[in-house]
């Protein structure tokens, strides 16, 4: 129970600096990112050249007959190039009765080969990852399920997870709907077999036309939308069979500062996924980054 | 044998400068296919429209090209006539769909149509 206790103030606190930034902080400094409400599904869009996207995720389940957790990541999303975005993110997770520890880093890159726009836009993504015990549950391949999340924290740890991952994401943007399609193939490391999953977003702004006036609450400030996401089984059991699979509403809000706030519940469709799993987040983009340390010239 | 190499580095060189001389100097205007470019802003007639533009370009351009779209060390003028003239609202259009991103120029295909005919209303206001 203390280790929650210390998760919870852990957390308050990441969040308190967070807000007290996204407030504090000029708005010339942060921009209004309108992003896609999506937690797992990634979109055909790249980070703009030089600008810096500073997010915090976070994921509560409570797995029958397990403990409840909370999985988090904090990820640092840069645009190097318009077609070329590399994130790193730092994971940690807390479950109840257990401990909270930090559970890895991730490294991933992303590259649009096509310039222009499309009717579909293919990204190609890389990913280096080292956890364990990770619960952050930023995609599902393999056989990933609930029973993954009944394994104690300090047998988990001993379980080290040297992974590359890659996807192919396609996304469409349509009168305002942006659908994007994501297939992962996930492979450890240490030897075991080829892992595969998906994941589908649909979202619209829920006003398209901006008002010409200030507004904090206006629609066009609000996206919402439908993720799907789950595991496809491995290279020896391709399909459904003992997969979880999760469905949910998304919608965030973008704050007149720039700082977007995400918030989603997604349903288990099968006995093998978790119930319900509440995800939230909150994220800012810092425009070009690297000039607010250059000497001014005026 | 030194000298045809040291020839064809001056070569590439000149060559690439000068292809990112021409891309940075609006070559992207002979890209857009012609019923693009002749499309007609929706928003031109509305009186809302360069103000709700504004507000967008504050929102995502000005950092690159200014408070008031003058351009910084990097990144060009909107008050150009290139931009102001030379180019339609639907060259613009086609721009921020489709972005330059050779050039740092993102598309901004995520704002929708309608905001970015309203960014173009304003940029056009600021002849």
């Amino acid at each position: 129970m203390s280790s929650l206790r210390i998760s919870r103030t852990f957390l308050c606190a990441v969040y308190a600096a967070l807000l007290l930034a996204a407030v504090v902080l000029p708005s010339y400094v942060v921009s209004s990112a309108q992003e896609y409400p999506y937690f797992v599904t990634y979109s055909q869009e790249m980070e703009e050249p030089g600008n810096l996207d500073i997010e915090l995720f976070n994921v509560v389940g409570s797995p029958p007959g397990g403990d409840s957790f909370i999985g988090s990541d904090v990820e640092f999303e840069y645009g190097l190039k318009g077609w070329w975005t590399t994130e790193f993110y730092l994971d940690g997770q807390a479950t109840q009765n257990q401990s909270t520890i930090f559970t890895g880093f991730r490294w991933e890159n992303r590259f649009r080969p096509l310039s222009r726009e499309h009717w579909i836009n293919p990204v190609l993504y890389a990913e280096f990852e080292d956890t364990s015990a990770d619960k952050t549950i930023r995609e599902v391949v393999g056989h990933d399920g609930r029973p993954d999340f009944l394994v104690p924290n300090w047998l988990a740890r001993m379980d080290k997870e040297r992974e590359i991952e890659l996807k192919l994401i396609l996304g469409s943007n349509t009168h305002g709907w942006n659908i994007s399609e994501n297939f992962i193939a996930e492979k450890n490391l240490a030897g075991d077999p080829w892992e595969f999953g998906y994941a589908l977003g649909v979202s619209r702004p829920l006003q398209l036309a901006a008002r010409a006036g200030e507004c904090a609450f206006c629609p066009e400030k609000f996206q919402a939308g439908m993720e799907m996401y789950g595991g496809l089984g491995d290279a020896n059991g391709f399909g459904l069979h003992l997969t979880s699979q999760y469905l949910g509403p998304t919608v965030n809000w973008t704050a007149p500062n720039g700082m977007t706030l995400a918030f989603s519940p997604q349903f288990g469709l099968n006995s093998y996924s978790i119930p319900v799993l509440y995800r939230f987040s909150v994220s800012y983009e810092i425009q070009q980054f690297f000039s607010h340390f250059r000497r001014s010239d005026q | 044998m030194i000298g045809r190499r040291t020839l064809f580095v001056a070569l590439f060189v000149s060559a690439l400068s000068l292809a990112l001389f021409a891309t940075s100097n609006g070559a992207w205007l002979a890209n857009v296919p012609p019923h693009d470019r002749e499309r007609v802003n929706p928003f031109r007639d509305q009186p809302d429209a360069v103000a709700a533009g504004r507000r967008i370009f504050v929102d995502h351009c000005a950092h690159c090209h200014g408070t008031d779209a003058e351009g910084t060390k990097k990144r060009p003028s909107l008050k150009s006539a290139r931009v102001q003239q030379e180019a339609t609202d639907g060259d613009l259009h086609w721009l921020l769909v489709n972005g330059n991103r050779g050039q740092g120029m993102p598309s901004w295909i995520k704002l929708g149509d309608p905001q970015i005919w309203q960014v173009i209303c304003y940029v056009k206001s600021l002849h």
